[in-house]
């Protein structure tokens, strides 16, 4: 590659947030048409370093140079994303940025119309979404507030926005982590083509299997520095994964246990929702100690709808549940935890995390009644923050300490602060929905094993997950739910499996 | 019972009810402005004072009429100006802030009329709005007198539901303006400027707020008194959530406050004798409040009320 074909370099990019240091003097080259995979563990600081290139965050030190249309890199203006997107420059958040009043169409187009203008968007620019939406495979729908969409649709709608633009320069954070497998092989695919007419891609991803199949270069961030480039057809998983970590990770494996009694009974339960991907229909699952039952299935096939009469969050309109043999009289949050179910939600940043409070009050939320929590009503704040820098210890969790708020640890670090409220309560039933989704592989790893660890003390797990790997590495029995409805998968196979989410009954 | 249906029917009640629901369209579709950009506005009772100040001393002054009201309105903005650049880009609490603006508008205007007139017993009086009298349509049944007997700054009212409704519905810069109130992320991300959206909204709000005045001393009355705003500015901020931050709606609770408060004057002549007047006086604000907690439970807030946003910030 010559040194003219270079759209877009990073020097020096440093960023500090108090005392952890998220970006350190990061250099990086994008050539055009080339797909650029930024790896790191959770909390490398990729995201605070798009964030520094697109504007949202002021870097310490360190400019941004962007190619303009004759070729020349000319510097960025730090802090204005109005100027990156002049320039070219697309990205799509790790964390959302949708107004979820508004419809599909308006986040779209907010923005990209002139806020002059005296009529909102025309025809045109419907069919323009529409093109772009028949090209690339990202269908949602457009007319619906952005409130009322699943979280695979959002992530969409947040593509959508960039393609839109045009962009010359796409960064993508982490824009995988809620499509399905057949989603994301259509985008890159999409990606793939675009990049033929002289787009350059960045990409964020924790999947290293779509990192090496549709990446050419790998950069490698850990804690805040950049340790290390290399070509993808010289990459393989292990040589990624030392890079990552500087060191390997042992896969977790799965012994066999004879399971126990049932610790979880869903008998006949219901649940009519807003919509069909709401509901259930006449659902009956048993969990039994020392397994992990795994529900597979395509999002928005009543995932949510079975995680939240799990949690108590929804009373089902029929049906009866059972915990360890006991029949519920209420169906509620504070009995469910009562009860001996601990919980794992699929949104960690909404219902897993309460984001301005601290990561010490986050670990003890679900028992503010026991006595080393509280005493005569009053919080025991030394024993609060004891307690949570055992769990941060124990379970990993890194950030800028126990008592700054919890939204400020980044989304690896917040799961690992659930996960270790969780498992230090023992629970009986251990309900986790999508629990590695935008996890590291370390991370991943860690909260396979840690499930593992769980069912060996003898807990139920009952595991929803939309990654196929996943359920058949960790599962003793796997069910796919499609429309609601619960089917056993008889035969431990992708293919059959894959069928039977798709909805014909294998 | 003959009575009431008595009132409901006759035109002058309705006439009535317009009139006094006048103020609070402009103060509704004020707050609402404010708010839906996420920003609660609470000076709204002090630039109301401020309004009928400024645009009643304007008009003595010789301005004119509508000299006055667009006196009042730069007077509002400056006021929500204030506001604005507390709580947007310094981020203050907005609660603080906006009680801050009403007690500094209320008494700024006191203080401005205190000067202006020293030593006057009976406030000096101007020519007010008189009703528009458009011919042929003023003379229908009913509707006559309801509608086309009001003055020009009812009329402007009705014309400001409908243009914040536009504005708000159907155009680029209202779509960034709810985008704002509700995920302010969503517009730094699409570079556009967080509080140069909200600083406007706040200061096109306050504007409104301030007509809502004017109109106390341009229409309803032809001079300024101490305490003539009343209240009418918390209402707003009540008929707001009522109204579920909808301009439409914001109408419609203005015209119901509007027509309990003809109602309750009304039922004072008719059956003051039996009745305590403080009760037919309260009777608008229990009604209201009752209306209010119906209403409430199905209203969805902008999700960014209240919540500052600084740049580089999780
Ligand atoms: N606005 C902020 N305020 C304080 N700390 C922050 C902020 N943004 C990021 N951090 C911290 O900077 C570090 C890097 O975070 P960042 O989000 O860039 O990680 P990441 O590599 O994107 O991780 P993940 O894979 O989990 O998304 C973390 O320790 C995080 O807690
Ligand atoms: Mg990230």
């Amino acid at each position: 590659m010559t040194e003219d074909d270079t759209v877009l370099r990073l020097d020096g990019l440093t960023r500090r947030f108090g005392p952890v240091l998220a970006c350190d003097a990061v250099d990086l080259e994008l050539h055009r048409g080339e797909v650029l995979a930024l790896l790191g563990e959770n909390g490398a600081g990729k995201t605070t370093l798009m964030n520094m290139l697109f504007g949202h965050y002021l870097p310490d030190a360190g400019h941004v140079e962007v190619a303009g249309p004759d070729g020349v890199l000319r510097p960025l203006p730090p802090g204005h994303p109005q100027a990156a997107l002049a320039a070219g420059i697309g990205m799509v958040h790790q964390h959302f940025t949708l107004a979820e009043n508004l419809d599909a169409l308006d986040n779209i187009l907010l923005g990209a119309e002139p806020l002059r203008a005296l009529r909102r968007h025309s025809a045109r620019a419907r069919e323009k979404v529409r093109a772009i939406m028949a090209r690339s495979g990202l269908a949602a729908p457009l007319d619906v507030p952005v409130g009322r969409l699943s979280v695979g649709e959002r992530q969409r709608v947040e593509i959508l926005k960039a393609l839109y633009r045009d962009a010359r320069i796409l960064v993508l954070d982490e824009p995988t982590a809620v499509l399905t497998p057949q989603e994301a092989d259509a985008l890159f695919d999409n990606i793939r083509a675009m990049t033929r007419d002289g787009l350059s891609v960045i990409f964020i991803s924790h999947k290293l299997r779509e990192v090496l199949a549709f990446s050419d270069r790998i950069a490698v961030l850990r804690h805040g520095r950049k340790v290390g480039e290399i070509a993808t057809a010289e990459a393989d998983e292990r040589i990624i994964a030392r890079m990552m970590v500087g060191a390997d990770t042992p896969a977790a494996s799965r012994k066999a246990l004879d399971p126990g009694d049932p610790v979880l009974e869903l008998d006949g339960i219901s649940v009519t929702g807003r919509s069909a991907r709401d509901s259930l229909d006449d659902l009956s699952l048993t969990l039994r100690a020392r397994e992990i039952v795994g529900i597979a299935g395509v999002s928005g096939n009543g995932q949510t709808a079975l995680a939240q009469v799990i949690s108590g969050l929804v009373r089902p309109g029929a049906g009866q549940i059972r915990v360890q043999g006991r029949p519920l009289a209420r169906i509620e949050p504070l009995a469910m935890i009562r009860a001996g179910i601990g919980r794992i939600p699929e949104d960690r940043h909404r219902d897993g995390i309460v984001g301005a409070m601290s990561v010490a009050e986050n670990m003890v939320i679900e028992r503010l009644e026991a006595p080393d929590v509280a005493r005569r009503g009053l919080l025991q704040k030394a024993a609060i923050r004891a307690h949570a820098e055992r769990l941060a210890r124990d379970y990993d969790v890194r950030g800028p300490g126990v008592e700054v708020p919890a939204r400020l640890l980044s989304g690896g670090n917040i799961q690992k602060l659930i996960l270790a409220r969780v498992f230090e309560q023992e629970p009986a039933v251990i309900l986790a929905n999508q629990p590695t989704r935008g996890l590291d592989m370390g991370a991943a790893t860690e909260v396979a094993r840690r499930l593992l660890e769980a069912r060996a003390r003898g807990a139920g797990v009952l595991l929803i997950s939309e990654d196929l790997d996943e359920i058949l590495s960790l599962a003793d029995r796997v069910f796919v739910i499609h429309d609601g409805q619960l089917h056993e998968a008889v035969r431990r196979d992708r293919e059959a499996i894959g069928l039977m989410m798709a909805g014909e009954v294998a | 019972m003959g009575e009431i249906l008595q009132i409901l029917l006759a035109d002058s009640f309705w006439a009535a009810s317009l009139r006094i629901a006048t103020p609070l369209i402009f103060g509704v579709l004020g707050a609402l402005l404010c708010e839906k950009s996420g920003v609660l506005n609470l000076g709204i009772e002090g630039i109301f004072v401020a309004g009928a100040m400024a645009g009643w001393m304007a008009a003595w002054l010789g301005l004119g009429l509508w000299g006055g009201v667009l006196v009042a309105a730069v007077a509002g903005a400056l006021f929500g100006l204030i506001h604005a650049i507390l709580t947007v880009p310094l981020g203050l609490s907005q609660h603080v802030s906006g009680l801050g603006v009403t007690l500094f508008a209320t008494s700024a205007s006191y203080f401005a009329y205190r000067t202006a007139l020293p030593d006057v017993a009976s406030p000096p009086r101007i020519e007010p709005f008189r009703p528009l009298d458009i011919p042929l349509l003023s003379d229908l049944p009913f509707l006559g007198p309801v509608l086309f007997q009001q003055t020009a700054l009812t009329w402007l009212a009705l014309a400001m539901v409908a243009l914040v409704w536009y504005v708000l519905e159907r155009t680029p810069l209202g779509v960034a303006i709810k985008a704002v109130g509700d995920n302010p992320d969503s517009v730094d991300a699409q570079g556009l400027s967080v509080h140069g959206l909200r600083i406007g909204a706040v200061v096109a709000g306050s504007a409104l707020m301030a007509l809502g005045g004017a109109f106390l001393t341009m229409s309803a009355f032809d001079a300024f008194f101490f305490g003539m705003v009343n209240g009418r500015g918390w209402i707003c901020i009540a008929l707001v959530i009522f109204a579920s931050w909808r301009p439409g709606k914001a109408l419609v609770g203005a015209l119901l406050f509007g027509a309990f408060d003809a109602l309750q004057v009304r039922l004072q002549t008719e059956a003051g004798a039996l009745v305590p007047g403080q009760v037919f006086l309260m009777a608008p604000y229990v009604l209201s409040i009752l209306a209010l907690v119906i209403a409430a439970r199905r209203a969805e807030y902008p999700r960014a009320l209240l919540k500052p946003w600084f740049k580089g910030q999780r």
